[in-house]
């Protein structure tokens, strides 16, 4: 079973994560810029992040025969300083070239304050003057449906984003239809306990069609599983889903979205 | 799928769940003290669980969730907590 994980925090995994993801099949990981769990104090720790984003983690899943892709931002847990987000959205244009940068990401809401939404403007009009896709993250939990409608409006307010450029991660199933509707790309994230499991992911599939949805792992510091993709793909096989029709969502669809971004290519296979 | 392959596919795991459930709101029960907006907000989302209508998955969502529509002057921590406290008047706890 072949598969794209379209969203893995990989700084965070082992080696064994790795060699397990391209033992199941994957052909391509991307990783968008994330929260480590603590707050950087300075842009120079965003920027030494950024260098482990471009140019270690491609080399480390290099050894195990895996393309390595990256989203450049500061993330939302951490836009509540707006004045730090300046700096570090200033130095984000310097990272753009690099052979294995997909766009910006993963920006967002998530508690949805005022701080944050003027952070996420910046990223939207970064995008828009460099032309690059938009990965987004929706909040959790209580706050998803709120953060959802309030990102879907900033991005709808700026008439340079294309819908079909953006995606925007972690809907379920009461942002789903929001998402889709808008002509944007939606993403649904299988985790453990938040977010959606495998089966309500499929449910999601059977529901809304699976013509612009991908799905992801997410996988990070905390309780996630690198192989949720892989094993939702049985889930799929178990209710009758044909290995073609698997293969369309879990392989060919992140193809068709992050193909929009020429510096997606698929050129080393996976051993 | 025809129901009979959904039951076979997912009746005990709902079994589990709903018996996990069940067992959650008996410990809560045999707790002391106050509970907070989180139980009643469950409590309330199980009336969408019992509803007949198709989209229970997403109405249980909807009872859980933030209705309002502003921005909030700012971010007091990062967490969330799965249920919104506006309605009680609540204090969440901090994650």
């Amino acid at each position: 079973m072949r598969y794209i994980e379209p969203h893995g925090h990989m700084v965070s995994r082992t080696t064994d994560d790795y060699q397990d993801m391209v033992t199941a099949g994957c052909a391509a990981v991307c990783e968008p810029a994330f929260w480590a769990g603590f707050d950087r104090s300075t842009m120079h720790g965003f920027h030494d992040y950024f260098c482990q984003l471009t140019d270690f983690e491609p080399k480390r899943a290099a050894r195990y025969g895996l393309p390595h892709f990256s989203w450049l931002c500061i993330n939302p847990k951490e836009s509540e300083d707006v004045k730090l987000a300046e700096e570090v959205i200033g130095i984000i244009p310097s990272f753009l070239p690099r052979p294995n940068v997909l766009g910006i990401g993963e920006i967002g809401l998530n508690k949805n304050s005022r701080n944050e939404m003027k952070v996420l403007e910046m990223h939207v009009d970064l995008a828009a003057r460099h032309q690059q896709l938009i990965l987004v993250h929706t909040p959790h939990l209580e706050d998803k449906l709120k953060g959802t409608r309030l990102i879907l409006d900033v991005i709808r307010s700026d008439s340079r984003i294309q819908p079909g450029r953006v995606l925007i991660d972690h809907v379920e199933e009461h942002t789903v239809r929001l998402v889709l509707d808008r002509g944007h790309w939606g993403g649904m994230t299988l985790y453990p306990v938040s977010k959606c499991s495998p089966a309500r992911a499929v449910d999601i599939l059977d529901i809304c069609g699976g013509d612009r949805l991908w799905m992801n792992s997410a996988c990070d510091w905390g309780e996630s599983v690198p192989l949720a993709i892989p094993r939702t793909g049985l889930e799929m096989r178990r209710r009758g889903w044909t290995a073609e029709a698997v293969d369309r969502v879990i392989y060919q669809n992140p193809i068709r979205f992050l193909s929009q971004c020429p510096k997606f290519n698929l050129a080393s296979e996976p051993v | 799928m025809t129901r009979q392959q959904v039951l076979d596919l997912y009746f005990m795991d709902a079994r589990c769940k709903l018996i996990d459930l069940a067992a959650f709101l008996d410990r809560v029960d045999r707790g002391t003290g106050e509970a907070d907006f989180r139980l009643a907000a469950l409590q309330n989302s199980l009336k969408a669980l019992a509803g007949s209508e198709a989209s229970r998955a997403e109405k249980v969502l909807l009872t859980l969730s933030d209705p309002t529509v502003e921005p909030v002057a700012k971010a007091l921590g990062k967490g969330a907590v799965g249920a919104w406290p506006g309605a009680s008047g609540s204090k969440a706890p901090m994650p």
